[in-house]
C-alpha cells in the first residue's frame, strides 16, 4: 500500500485541491513545481545549510530516564523543541519561503493559531528579505499576545481575523481570502498538512527531516534499527507527518496519533477530528473535521492552541482509515498533568501541544524491549501563562475539596 | 446541441438585452425572507437570481455576505429549510434560479439528492466556486444532466486560455466572470478591469458572459454591461438589506441599478 500522494493529490479518497478558480492557476503553478524544485541540488543544498546553521539541526534524540522508568519501556524524546523558533515550525516555513522566492513571489501571507508558525514564518521572511503578512484570530491575539509582538520584532504585519470564531481555522479562511485578493505577486505558507494539493504533501517533505535523522539515530543509539513506536501530537499534523514519513513503509513500526480530546470527547468542547469528524471538504482539502450534520464547520477546543483546529491533513485522514497509524485522544488534564511532570522530572518544559503526545504514552501496552520515540514538537516558554493558570487552578481545587 | 433540455436559464439567455441578476443570502436577513425577496426581484424587473446557501467557511466571500451567511445560519437556515421554502416557489416565481455555495454543505447532503432536489423544485443552474473541474467531471456531471441542472463554472482573471475553453465546453448556462481577483464585496474600480473584459468579449465563447463581484452601482453596471450579455449585484443589495426587509426600499434598490 503506497502512502505517497497520488498524481492529482490524494491519499485514497482524502485530498485533492478544492479551490475557487482564482486561486486554480497559483495552486497549479505550485503543484506543477514544487517536486523539481524540491529535488533540485541547489536547493537542497541551501535548505539543509538553514536547517543546519539557523535551526540548529540535526536536533538531539535524548533518553528519558524518567518516561522509561514510568512506563516500563525505551523511551527517547525527539528534541524538535530544540530548534530555533521553539519548534518543528520552523522546518516548514524556511522551505516554504525559500520555495517562493524561487517561484519569484514577492511577499508572504501565513495563518496562525498560537503564534508557533507565525513566528516561524516571520523569522524565515526575515532572514531571506520576504514581507510577510500573519493573520491571526482575535481570540488568539489576546491568548497569545507575547507572539504578537514577537512577530511584530520580526518585522511582520499581523491582522486580526475577526470573521467566525475568530481563531486558527478562521484567520486560515482570512489568509485564503487574503490570497485570493493578492493571486499573483503573494505565496501563501500555510504551517500543517492540510490544504489543496500540493501543500499536504510539500509540508511533509519539508517537516520529514525529523524522520530523517531518526533513521541514522535510532540504530546509532539503541539496539534496533527501527523503533517499535512513533508517538506525536496531531492537530493539522505536520510534527506528526514529519515524525512518520521515513516509517510509512515499515509496518513494523507503529504510528501513533495524538489527538486534542479538550474537556473530554463527549463534553462538547474537543478537538479529537478522527473520533468526532467525518469526511468533508474544508480549507481546500477532502479531510476529516468536526462538522454538524449540515456540513457547517464547529469550532475546536483544546488547551493547546496549537491542537485547536477542528479538522486533519488529508494524510492523516488516510493513515486512520487504513489503520497505518493509530490515533488516541488525550484530555486537556492528561496533556498538562504529563507536561508539567516531564518539567518537574526532566527539566524540560514542553509545548502543550507535545505534552499530548507524553500523556499517550499511558495508552500504550509497552514491553521493556520497546524502543519508542516521541516527537517533543515545541518547548512550553510560549504557555507559560496557561501552566501557571492551570496549577493555580488545580492548587484551589485541591485546597476546597480537604 | 445542449446537454441539457432548454430551462429557464438558457431560453432567458436566448432573449435580446442585458441580463441584470441579484445575489442574496437563503435566510437573510430573516430566515422566511427567501421567496419575499424573490417576488419583489422579480417585479422589479430582474432577469434571474443566484441564492447562496450559507456555510460557516466560505473563503470567496468578503465581510458583507459572510456576516449575511453567519446571521442566516443563526436564524435556522439548512438545506431542508431552503428546499422547503422553494418547494411551491414555481407557482408565482417564474425568473430562473441559481443556487451558489460552498462544496460542503451539498456534499453532507449527499450530491445526487441535492440535485435532484433542485429540479424538484424548480432550480435551473448550480454554481459551486470550489468544485473544481476535474472533480466534476469524473464524479458529478451526470447529476447535473440528470436532473436538468445546468453546470456554471467562474472564470477569473486567471484563468488560462486553454482552461477558459475547457469550462465553456463543461458549462451549460452562462460563465460567471469575476471582475477581478477578488472575494465578494472587495472596492475594486470596474474600469480598472477594461482589459479583462476587452479580453472577455473578444473570445468566441459558446456561453453568455456574465459579470459579477464588486458590482455597486448604475455607472459600474452600465459600464460592464458593454462588455457582457449581463451582470450580478451581490454585497451591494445584502448591505442594502441590513437592518431589515423593508420592501420599498428593496425596489427602490433596485429601480435605483436601472438606467
Amino acid at each position: 500500500m503506497s502512502y505517497q500522494v497520488d498524481e492529482n493529490g490524494f491519499y485514497g479518497p482524502y485530498g485533492g485541491s478544492y479551490v475557487p478558480e482564482v486561486l486554480f492557476s497559483n495552486v497549479e503553478e505550485l503543484a506543477e513545481n514544487y517536486q523539481a524544485i524540491l529535488d533540485d541540488p541547489g536547493f537542497q543544498n541551501e535548505f539543509k545549510r538553514l536547517l543546519r546553521l539557523y535551526v540548529g539541526r540535526e536536533t538531539p534524540l535524548c533518553p528519558s530516564p524518567y518516561l522509561s522508568e514510568l512506563y516500563g519501556a525505551c523511551i527517547w524524546l525527539k528534541r524538535e523543541d530544540l530548534c530555533h523558533s521553539g519548534s518543528h515550525k520552523i522546518n516548514n516555513t524556511l522551505g516554504q519561503v525559500l520555495l517562493a522566492k524561487r517561484l519569484g513571489k514577492k511577499r508572504i501571507v501565513a495563518e496562525t493559531g498560537a503564534g508557533s508558525h507565525g513566528v516561524a514564518t516571520a523569522m524565515a521572511c526575515a532572514l531571506l528579505k520576504m514581507p510577510c503578512s500573519v493573520y491571526m484570530g482575535e481570540v488568539d491575539m489576546e491568548r497569545q499576545f507575547p507572539n504578537v509582538e514577537r512577530m511584530r520584532l520580526l518585522g511582520a504585519e499581523v491582522i486580526p481575523a475577526v470573521s467566525g470564531s475568530k481563531t486558527l481555522k478562521d484567520a486560515t479562511n482570512e489568509a485564503f481570502r487574503h490570497w485570493i485578493n493578492n493571486p499573483t505577486d503573494t505565496y501563501y505558507v500555510i504551517g500543517s498538512v492540510v490544504g489543496p494539493h500540493p501543500y499536504p504533501d510539500m509540508v511533509t517533505r519539508f517537516q520529514s527531516v525529523i524522520s530523517r535523522e531518526l533513521l541514522d539515530q535510532v540504530p546509532e543509539l539503541t539496539e534496533q534499527s527501527l523503533p517499535d513506536y512513533v508517538v506525536a501530537c496531531v492537530g493539522g499534523g505536520s510534527n506528526a507527518a514529519g515524525s512518520f514519513y521515513h516509517f510509512l513503509d515499515h509496518p513494523g513500526v507503529r504510528l501513533i496519533a495524538a489527538e486534542a480530546a479538550g474537556k473530554g470527547l463527549n463534553s462538547g468542547f474537543s478537538a479529537a477530528a478522527t473520533f468526532l469528524g467525518k469526511e468533508g471538504i474544508l480549507h481546500g482539502t477532502k479531510t476529516k473535521f468536526m462538522q454538524t450534520e449540515e456540513g457547517q464547520v464547529l469550532e475546536a477546543h483544546s488547551i493547546s492552541a496549537g491542537l485547536d483546529y477542528p479538522g486533519i491533513g488529508p494524510l492523516h485522514a488516510y493513515l486512520h482509515d487504513t489503520g497505518r497509524a493509530e490515533f488516541v485522544a488525550v484530555t486537556d488534564d492528561e496533556a498538562m498533568a504529563a507536561g508539567i511532570a516531564l518539567s518537574e522530572n526532566e527539566g524540560i518544559i514542553p509545548a502543550i501541544e507535545s505534552a499530548h503526545a507524553l500523556a499517550a504514552l499511558a495508552q500504550l501496552r509497552l514491553k521493556p524491549t520497546d524502543v519508542v520515540v516521541l516527537c517533543l514538537s515545541g518547548r512550553g516558554d510560549k504557555d507559560l501563562e496557561t501552566y501557571i493558570n492551570y496549577s493555580t487552578s488545580q492548587k484551589a481545587n485541591h485546597e476546597s475539596v480537604k | 446541441m445542449s446537454l441539457l433540455n432548454e430551462n429557464r436559464l438558457s431560453k432567458m439567455f436566448s432573449s435580446p438585452g442585458k441580463k441584470r441578476s441579484i445575489y442574496l443570502t437563503a435566510g437573510y436577513p430573516k430566515l422566511h425572507d427567501t421567496v419575499p425577496l424573490l417576488e419583489i426581484l422579480q417585479n422589479s424587473g430582474i432577469d434571474f437570481v443566484e441564492i447562496g446557501i450559507p456555510f460557516s467557511d466560505s473563503i470567496m466571500d468578503g465581510p458583507v455576505i459572510l456576516n449575511s451567511h453567519q446571521i442566516a445560519l443563526g436564524n435556522g437556515m439548512t438545506m431542508d429549510v431552503l428546499f422547503d421554502q422553494l418547494a411551491a416557489v414555481r407557482a408565482h416565481i417564474s425568473i430562473p434560479i441559481v443556487l451558489m455555495g460552498s462544496m460542503n454543505p451539498v456534499y453532507q447532503y449527499g450530491f445526487d439528492r441535492f440535485c435532484k432536489q433542485c429540479e424538484k423544485v424548480g432550480v435551473d443552474g448550480l454554481l459551486l466556486p470550489d468544485l473544481p473541474v476535474i472533480e466534476f467531471k469524473k464524479h458529478y456531471s451526470d447529476f447535473y444532466r440528470e436532473n436538468n441542472i445546468a453546470p456554471v463554472f467562474m472564470i477569473s482573471p486567471q484563468t488560462s486560455s486553454a482552461r477558459l475553453a475547457e469550462i465553456d465546453g463543461l458549462t451549460e448556462s452562462f460563465l460567471y466572470a469575476v471582475s477581478s481577483s477578488s472575494t465578494t464585496g472587495a472596492s475594486s474600480k470596474m474600469e480598472d478591469s477594461q482589459a479583462y473584459f476587452e479580453q472577455l468579449q473578444i473570445q468566441n465563447f459558446r456561453n453568455p458572459v456574465v459579470i459579477g463581484f464588486n458590482i455597486k452601482t448604475r455607472e459600474d453596471i452600465k459600464f460592464v454591461s458593454q462588455y457582457a450579455d449581463g451582470v450580478i449585484v451581490g454585497s451591494a443589495f445584502i448591505q442594502a438589506l441590513e437592518g431589515g426587509f423593508d420592501p420599498d426600499k428593496i425596489t427602490g434598490f433596485i429601480e435605483g441599478l436601472k438606467d
